[in-house]
């Protein structure tokens, strides 16, 4: 009797649990929940809405606010035309230069082992958390005339600051980690064992990285490169200290839209601001289809 | 002697890894070196194959002091304890690149890799990449990749450690086997006493750095020389037959 008892107990503790687990798959049900569900979905529609689609919609009809032909003219404008040279040009040469050293960095910083290690990897992270107008002042501190270096620079007629040079880099400076960042754990989760088989049956520095770190770093590589584009297009206050705002010569995208808008040229600003807004959203689609083709 | 380690000393930030060691290995011998986690069986392994550099001592291969001279002008194949495969490369390209970077022609390279496939019984797997492998074959790939430029030497850094315990044992015999078959001097660095016992004509004992024994099988079962390797073979007994 005791035993069939129990046999029938334990089936009301299974049925039971079963029960239970019906009704974590069915949470559904639950009123409660389901407001708190729409509640957090709502809140962060509203949220996207307000800081990222709102000021999208903003630029586009401010810039065409005056109709087409004045877009046209603001970004066809001399000056524009100028700034955005001067963006690509800085980009393209912070991105190449952040690209060799960040490989060379973080290569040197995964696979070998050395004292100072740790220090070289917390200073390739300063200009993270330093702020831009303190990097841009502190290249006008030391290659401006009154500066450390002002004296040889003058003496060879070299100008870096309120000019070209220093803006290049200054976008250099800020957007220097991005490249190491995507790089370093990456290789460091691959270890050294491969390059050591590598190195042990006779191969050189040069044919262990293509061979063998290369295919690894590949798709961190390229979305570190993106990443640092965007961020050396949009730099605003260290390149806003040291170019001296001169129209034509060091003014870049972020800078023309600046001093357009304190004219009270609205349409203008945003017109050109659209640019650097096509710019963005084009490597947005960049970086999503390299993750894409990454997975 | 074929290899000889002459009073090798080394340190690591204090650490004395290798303490006064001395032995020495006949052609075509196949030694063990065997001790607890942390009594520099690898570093020793590491200093062999000029993955480290020993602070005092002559490291000795085939007569010539190659103390100074890189690993791979050593002429000696390394297997890697997680076997270290190029994830980027086939089978094949994995077994053929010592001889790529030797600059050995195409066809040259095609013939030598088809042998080891061959003696490996792998031949239809070269296109595969290593994760297609299960562990054992990983293995027997890491085997051919270093025997592939033809080495004088075959140096394995734990070479079962990463295979799951049924397998283990076939595995053993196999590498045994084909050590045997391509009569190369082989030196394997384990912790389990069982693989020394059963794989190695010389067995070598290290604890703390320092060497306690040197021996075959037989002489280090039967007559323990200190009481290290005497508790050791013991206790490992011990763990063995509990399990």
């Amino acid at each position: 009797m005791a035993k069939k008892k129990q046999r029938s107990y334990q089936q009301d503790v299974v049925g039971d649990s079963i029960n239970s687990i019906q009704k974590v798959v069915k949470p559904s049900e639950e009123g409660g929940s389901r407001i708190v569900k729409y509640l957090l979905i709502g809140l962060s529609v509203l949220f996207l809405f307000v800081m990222l689609a709102l000021p999208l919609a903003v630029v586009a009809a401010n810039a065409w606010k005056e109709g087409w032909e004045a877009y046209r003219k603001a970004v066809m404008d001399e000056y524009t035309i100028k700034a955005l040279q001067l963006t690509l040009l800085a980009t393209v040469t912070a991105v190449a230069v952040n690209t060799v050293f960040g490989v060379f960095a973080a290569f040197l910083l995964s696979k070998f082992y050395f004292r100072g290690r740790q220090a070289l990897a917390a200073l390739i992270d300063i200009p993270f958390s330093i702020s831009p107008v303190i990097a841009g002042l502190v290249f006008i501190l030391t290659f401006g005339n009154m500066g450390w270096m002002g004296d040889f620079l003058d003496k060879y007629d070299i100008k870096i600051v309120f000019a070209v040079p220093g803006v290049i880099l200054a976008t250099i400076f800020v957007t220097f980690p991005f490249v190491f960042r995507e790089l370093f754990p990456v290789l460091n989760a691959q270890g050294k064992d491969e390059e050591e088989a590598a190195a042990l049956m006779g191969a050189n520095g040069w044919r262990i990285f293509w061979r063998i770190t290369f295919p690894h770093i590949k798709w961190a590589l390229l979305y570190g490169i993106i990443l640092c584009s965007a961020r050396a297009m949009g730099e605003f206050g260290a390149v806003s200290v040291i170019s001296g705002h001169l129209r034509g010569k060091t003014n870049t995208l972020p800078l023309h839209v600046e001093i357009l808008y304190n004219e009270f040229n609205t349409a203008a600003a945003f017109a050109v601001s659209s640019i650097l807004v096509a710019l963005a959203v084009l490597i947005l689609i960049v970086k999503s289809l390299v993750e894409w083709k990454k997975k | 002697m074929y290899v000889e380690m002459k009073d090798i000393c080394k340190t690591f930030d204090g650490f004395q890894a290798s303490d006064h060691v001395s032995f020495g290995i006949e052609k075509g011998q196949m030694a063990a070196l065997l001790g607890p986690s942390g009594s520099g069986k690898t570093t020793i392994l590491r200093m062999l194959a000029g993955l480290d550099r020993p602070d005092s001592g002559d490291i000795m291969i085939n007569g010539f002091r190659v103390n100074d001279l890189p690993g791979n002008k050593r002429g000696i194949g390394f297997v890697f304890q997680n076997y270290a495969l190029f994830r980027y490369m086939t089978v094949a390209d994995n077994i053929g690149f010592g001889l790529e970077v030797q600059k050995k022609s195409k066809a040259e390279i095609k013939e030598r890799v088809e042998e080891l496939l061959e003696l490996i019984s792998m031949e239809d797997l070269g296109k595969r990449y290593p994760h297609q492998l299960s562990g054992g074959q990983k293995q027997r790939v890491a085997f051919a990749r270093a025997l592939a430029p033809g080495p004088g030497l075959l140096l394995l850094d734990e070479p079962f450690a990463a295979i799951d315990a049924k397998v283990r044992r076939e595995l053993r015999n196999w590498l045994r086997d084909m050590i045997g078959r391509v009569g190369i001097t082989s030196i394997f660095v384990t912790h389990d006493q069982e693989e020394a016992m059963e794989v190695a004509n010389q067995v070598i004992i290290i604890n703390q750095g320092k060497i306690e024994q040197i021996g075959t099988p037989e002489e280090i079962c039967f007559h323990p020389k200190t009481e290290f390797v005497a508790d050791f073979i013991e206790t490992e007994r011990f763990s063995q037959g509990g399990k």
